[in-house]
């Protein structure tokens, strides 16, 4: 399966939901396929994606999350398995899209997922309540619809070839995106949302 | 125990008067107030990290997501977490406002605790971070709203350093 492939048949699903993703080829192919204003991109931060989506989880229970993150970044923040099982959050689904290598590098050094290192079962293992190895677009693409149904702080494995894009660049910058996604976020309050979390942003 | 609960209490009350309503925590000594109150408070959302750099994502998506947050930490937790503050709460203009227990300074018994403490300032200054220190319990909540204020104004991190004596009961 390629990544973009498998971004492709689950694009319905991340459209409908806010999205953040690491850094690399995944949110250039995602961009590729077509921008929201839900759908936020690093363009560094290697690891810290699965906090970001956890962050934005945890302070808007009434939004649906998606973290789109790689083998490599999430090896670098493996404890955030931990911590997004402790607080199980029913509104986050966590891709990660494991080619078993560092692909942007240039050469392909490979990750320990290579060498046996099973992400599914470390996140199972964690206490994440849902969890999957996922082989094929279609396979992905079920349990995801599943996971969203279920409302269930889930950890889909998506294994894909290790191929990216031609370029890593697209035509947003990470500050414009940055506002973009806050103000959407922003727009999307509703009058009963229990946290109301604008107070205290009237100065 | 001679951790300030008084001073632990005045802390707290600052940040909650600020609207503080997220506190990203990796416990440490002089921080076991703070993260007791915390636990106890159900208007604060309390997130117990594995290490203290996922604050930084979870602070960043709490503030793109409208809610004001914090970063408990000692400064060994500050030092585990620049790669985060750099390349994310800098590139990305977060107003991230780190609450970090000076460990290692004057006063300190803890040999270990030493070389971070030599090197807590230096470090902020080298990440051009604003930052305060919260020495005796008069100045803190004025001390407190001018961190948040300059953090949400120039949309960058800034610190507030806890000190002993304000935390520590010798």
């Amino acid at each position: 399966m390629l990544r973009v492939d498998a971004l492709s048949a689950i694009y319905p699903e991340l459209a409908r939901s806010i999205v953040v993703t690491n850094m690399g080829a995944a949110p250039a192919e995602l961009f590729s396929l077509g921008h929201q204003p839900g759908f936020f991109y690093l363009w560094h931060s290697m690891g810290l994606a699965s906090s970001v989506g956890l962050g934005i989880a945890l302070s808007r229970p009434e939004l649906q999350v998606v973290v789109i993150d790689g083998d490599g970044s999430l090896l670098m923040n493996l404890g955030s398995l931990t911590t997004m099982a402790r607080y199980r959050p029913a509104n986050l689904i966590h891709i990660v899209f494991d080619n078993e290598v560092l692909l942007s590098v240039g050469r392909s050094f490979t990750t320990a997922t290579a060498t046996g290192s099973d992400l599914a079962a470390i996140a199972a293992a964690s206490g994440i309540p849902r969890t999957g190895t996922l082989r094929t677009e279609e396979e992905l693409q079920s349990a995801l619809k599943e996971a969203l149904v279920a409302r269930e702080l889930s950890c889909l494995v998506a294994k894909v070839e290790p191929q990216g894009p031609a370029s890593y660049f697209f035509d947003l910058h990470f500050l414009e995106s940055r506002f973009q996604f806050q103000r959407h976020l922003r727009s999307l309050i509703s009058p009963a949302s229990p946290a109301s979390p604008t107070e205290g942003d009237r100065r | 125990m001679p951790v300030s609960a008084t001073n632990s209490q005045t802390v707290y009350d600052a940040l909650k008067a600020c609207g503080i309503r997220l506190l990203s925590v990796l416990p440490e000594t002089w921080l076991v107030h703070l993260v007791s109150l915390a636990e106890e408070d159900p208007e604060m959302v309390l997130v117990r990290l594995a290490k203290e750099e996922e604050g930084v994502g979870i602070s960043a998506g709490a503030h793109l997501a409208g809610m004001k947050s914090a970063m408990l930490m000692q400064n060994h937790g500050l030092l585990a977490s620049i790669n985060g503050i750099v390349s994310l709460a800098q590139l990305y203009r977060i107003p991230l406002l780190m609450v970090v227990s000076h460990r290692g300074g004057f006063g300190e018994e803890h040999p270990w605790q030493t070389e971070g403490g030599g090197v807590t300032e230096h470090v902020l200054d080298a990440l051009r971070i604003p930052y305060l220190t919260l020495d005796a319990p008069e100045h803190v909540a004025a001390r407190v709203r001018q961190a948040v204020v300059l953090a949400e104004s120039s949309l960058r991190p800034v610190a507030l350093l806890l000190c002993r004596g304000l935390m520590w009961e010798d």
